[in-house]
């Protein structure tokens, strides 16, 4: 039996004041990146979004004979500065492709145009013509002996449903919060539950903060990312607050400070083999998973990461924080049978030791 | 040790295991030697498993609406409804105006322009007056010289009434593919706002011209009066064009319009994607009727296909109003009771019924519909009636939007990923690994098996869900076998510890289930499509994971106690 992770005693909530101050560092940077490229004349924008969410250029290009694979285009197309186009084989014509890259300059608020497909259009062209020459003008590709490709359709697009989508995606995780909130409240406490929710707003927000910062690509791909961070980090909290609501069971004597601290350690072992394993598979994917991959592999390593911090550095100092407004945070008075007072977090449902009967 | 029990839970899991194969893997006809080959078993998941835009490709669709149309029939409408204004324009005195105006409406080379001639110049202000407070001409230039009045439509304003006619079909499109059920497809605007260019890419579909079609339809819907002597008397029909013509002056009035009467055929077009059954059919009686409509389909409220009243294969479509429609057409109808109603659709007359008595809410499109068409048209109906008709002006089969090359690369960094957990899970818990491989395992497989039973398509919000479900199966696993180790290290027994363990990982495990469990109903009941993958997976996947991670774990573990009952330690 390895047993790594035996019997540690780390006081992790007395150190909350500098993971709370850490947190709110990468969310002032996060804040300055958005506000200060927002309102830089010239400089790039908050975020760095997709050609889902602000449209761009599709430009229908047709090769001489075997085209180049996606990965080829796609480096060539990096090497000109699109950081992420969408390559689309056309399977019914295979010497075709479909090429869509983001609006080329800062022209967001003017919609798709016709300057706009042509820049579009230039850029790919640039791209493509690591590849060989282009039937330029009327000439068909038949007709130019020494060109490669010809570049047969362009046109700007808009986006996806961009803002809609994300509104909607934005309101129906409030809505799933709200459920997680009730859930929480009704199992164990509503300091808690609010606890485990601003736990998880933190997470998204940091996400974010990083996005902006490091200036990743934002793109649909990143929506679903952010969905499975909430999810896994609603279940780290309700780890460790089912320990210490199963804690507090047991021992009455102990602070509540003292019971979140040693629930924290007695379910490390569980938390960092879990994180870790986690971890190592998204690692997999944002070193092997590919460019397109990129943006939903980041992010999810990212949010594996701080859902796991943001049990121990938020959820739980909230709480205790909270269940200390409302009172004495020491157990053993409020919960001694001789008051009778309920304290807040006690067990609605107790867990008890049950015989083994088979 | 109850042995009997033990084999109960095996014969379940067995049973359960057997059946997920089947689902993912078996073939969907009777079996033969291919199936049981690699290549065989590999074809087969591929037809299983519905996969998305994003990770297969599908259809790329570039279509136009005919925006050049709508203005038409805009410039068409306001003109006639500005003979009709002048000819109701009372003055100051409340007597009527005493002019004569003769409408014309040019549409033709980017002109849109509406032409009155007035029998007497000097009163053209008042004509204008009258005109501007029944016709919106807001945006229109208008000169007067002489006994015309001139109302044209400028080209910038064009633009803007394009491009909003683009917008709205955009919506009508949208919420036509979603009602059919179409997945996670991609509706993009496509070049400059007068275009009328729309680009849809949506994944592969068993019948894709059923859905080019339902979004093509432009489903116009207008109730309109028709110009017979009433019941008992047949309704007045004519067998020619002509024939009806003559009747109102040899051309189509301002009030009076002659339409084609096509009742019961099926409005199925054909396979070449003609959405205009009057081409392919050619309609063989005619009615005049009295324009404009007394209601159209903007006042309709809902609609659905019914079963035709002989029982049997034919269906119709059913329809009801919302309550300004519903007052319309109640007023209408009890002032012309025994009269004749046409029910027209897109400028055919589809079913002729006399007004037996006041009718306020609902109405029907009689015919013969199949099932399908009526279903169909009722979708399109519900949607609104696009602003003009559709082309289709490219059409391609696309790979996958996320590229072969990444999806590749993605499937063989996850697999790496998989192998990298079970590795660890066999070093770090040893014999006890065993029982979380297989779980893992059991749940993968039976989360794409359940996937395939309910027939939902995968896409790459749906992978995150799987991925998830799997970290919360992991979880599950490590969290069970730790509270085993805890509880040996308090000095319990093996099957003491085993038992404990379980009892006491289980609270969290539903805790952390249910809570996500919850969050992603939500997430399905309020979310747009791809959010819906998303909650779907993870729901089937955390549902699987209490079967798997805890009744089929908890039963290998027995199985050992039963074997070796007088264990004193365990690998884990």
């Amino acid at each position: 039996m390895f047993n790594l992770f035996q019997n540690i005693h780390i006081d992790w909530l007395g150190k909350r004041k500098y993971f709370i101050a850490f947190s709110c560092c990468i969310m002032i940077a996060g804040l300055i990146s958005t506000i200060g490229r927002q309102y830089t004349p010239g400089g790039t924008d908050a975020f760095n979004l997709g050609v889902d969410f602000k449209g761009g250029t599709v430009v229908t290009a047709k090769f001489k004979g075997q085209r180049p694979s996606d990965d080829e285009l796609r480096a060539a197309l990096n090497k000109v500065g699109v950081a992420d186009p969408v390559i689309q084989a056309s399977t019914d014509k295979p010497d075709e492709v479909l090429i869509k890259i983001p609006l080329v300059e800062n022209t967001e608020n003017e919609g798709p145009s016709a300057a706009q497909a042509e820049a579009g259009r230039a850029t790919v062209k640039q791209a493509l013509d690591t590849f060989g020459k282009e039937a330029e003008g009327e000439t068909s590709l038949q007709d130019a002996p020494d060109a490669a490709y010809k570049i047969v359709g362009h046109d700007s697009v808009g986006a996806v449903a961009g803002s809609k989508l994300r509104n909607q995606a934005v309101t129906a995780t409030l809505f799933g919060l709200v459920g997680i909130l009730l859930f929480i409240a009704f199992r164990y406490d509503w300091t808690y539950a609010v606890g485990a929710v601003l736990a998880v707003f933190h997470d998204v927000l940091m996400v974010v903060a990083f996005f902006s910062v490091f200036q990743w690509e934002i793109n649909l791909t990143v929506i679903a990312a952010l969905l499975t961070i909430v999810g896994f980090s609603v279940n780290d909290s309700i780890v460790i607050f089912d320990r210490v609501r199963e804690n507090l069971q047991f021992n009455r004597t102990d602070s509540l400070f003292k019971i979140t601290n040693d629930s924290i350690n007695q379910t490390l072992s569980r938390t960092i083999i879990t994180s870790g394993l986690v971890l190592l598979s998204v690692l997999a994917l944002v070193l092997f998973g590919g460019e397109v991959l990129k943006s939903f592999s980041l992010a999810l390593l990212v949010g594996v990461v701080l859902g796991t911090y943001s049990t121990i550095a938020i959820a739980s100092p909230i709480a205790i924080w909270w269940q200390n407004k409302l009172g004495d945070s020491r157990v053993k008075e409020v919960l001694g049978p001789q008051k009778g007072e309920k304290l807040a977090s006690s067990s609605r449902r107790s867990v008890t030791r049950r015989p083994v009967t088979r | 040790m109850n042995r009997t029990g033990l084999w109960i839970r095996t014969g379940v899991i067995v049973a359960i295991f057997l059946i997920g194969v089947y689902l993912v893997f078996g073939p969907r006809h009777t079996p033969t030697g291919a199936d049981f080959t690699w290549t065989g078993i590999k074809n087969n998941l591929a037809s299983n498993i519905n996969l998305g835009l994003d990770l297969k490709g599908g259809s790329h669709l570039v279509m136009r609406v005919k925006t050049e149309e709508y203005l038409k029939r805009l410039t068409e409408n306001n003109e006639a409804a500005a003979v009709q204004a002048v000819k109701e324009a009372k003055d100051d005195a409340g007597n009527p105006l005493g002019v004569n105006a003769e409408g014309a409406a040019v549409t033709d080379n980017g002109n849109y322009t509406v032409t009155l001639t007035i029998s007497d110049p000097s009163k053209a202000q008042v004509v204008v007056d009258a005109v501007k407070k029944k016709v919106d001409f807001a945006n229109w230039t208008q000169s007067t010289s002489g006994n015309q009045v001139v109302w044209n439509l400028p080209k910038q304003q064009q633009a803007i009434l394009k491009s909003a006619a683009r917008d709205q079909a955009y919506k009508i499109i949208e919420s036509r593919i979603n009602a059919f059920g179409v997945k996670e497809p991609l509706l993009q605007l496509q070049g400059s706002s007068d275009s009328g260019l729309i680009l849809l890419q949506m994944p592969g579909l068993s019948d894709p011209e059923r859905v080019k079609d339902l979004i093509g339809k432009e489903s116009r819907l207008e109730l309109m009066k028709i110009v017979s002597p009433p019941n008992p008397q047949p309704v007045q029909t004519y067998p020619s064009e002509q024939a009806a013509l003559a009747t109102i002056g040899g051309k189509n009035t301002d009030t009076r319009k002659v339409l084609p009467y096509t009742e019961r055929d099926d409005t199925t077009p054909s396979i070449n994607g003609n959405t205009n059954t009057a081409q392919n059919q050619k309609p063989t009686k005619w009615v005049v009727v009295e324009t404009p409509a007394v209601v159209d389909g903007s006042e309709l409220r809902d609609a659905s296909a019914t079963q035709g009243r002989a029982g049997g294969s034919d269906y119709q479509i059913t329809f009801s109003f919302k309550p300004t429609g519903a007052q319309k057409f109640g007023d209408w109808t009890g002032k012309n009771i025994g009269n004749y109603m046409a029910v027209v659709l897109n400028d055919e007359v589809k079913s002729a019924a006399f007004i037996k008595s006041q009718i306020f809410d609902s109405g029907e499109i009689s015919g013969k519909f199949t099932k399908q068409a009526a279903d169909d048209l009722a979708l399109t109906l519900k949607s609104g009636a696009l602003p003009a008709a559709i082309e289709y002006q490219e059409e391609r089969t696309v790979g996958p939007s996320l590229g072969a090359d990444s999806i590749r690369a993605g499937v063989e960094a996850s697999v790496g990923g998989l192998v990298l957990v079970v590795l660890f899970m066999l070093f770090y818990y040893r014999g006890s690994g065993i029982n979380a491989v297989v779980a893992l395992t059991l749940n993968m497989l039976l989360t794409i098996a359940a996937l395939v039973m309910i027939g939902s398509t995968l896409t790459l919000p749906g992978i995150a869900g799987i991925i998830l479900g799997i970290g919360m199966a992991v979880d599950s696993n490590v969290l069970i076998f730790e509270r085993i180790r805890e509880e040996l290290r308090l000095g319990y027994s093996v099957p003491e510890s085993i038992g404990l363990g379980f009892d006491r990982a289980f609270v969290t495990i539903i805790d952390t289930h249910v809570t996500t469990i919850i969050s992603s109903v939500i997430l399905y009941m309020t979310g747009s499509s791809s959010i819906k993958g998303f909650a779907v997976t993870l729901i089937l996947g955390l549902l699987i994971n209490l079967f798997t991670a805890v009744f089929v774990s908890r039963t290998i573990f027995n199985w050992e106690l039963s074997l070796y009952p007088n264990r004193e330690r365990m690998s884990i």
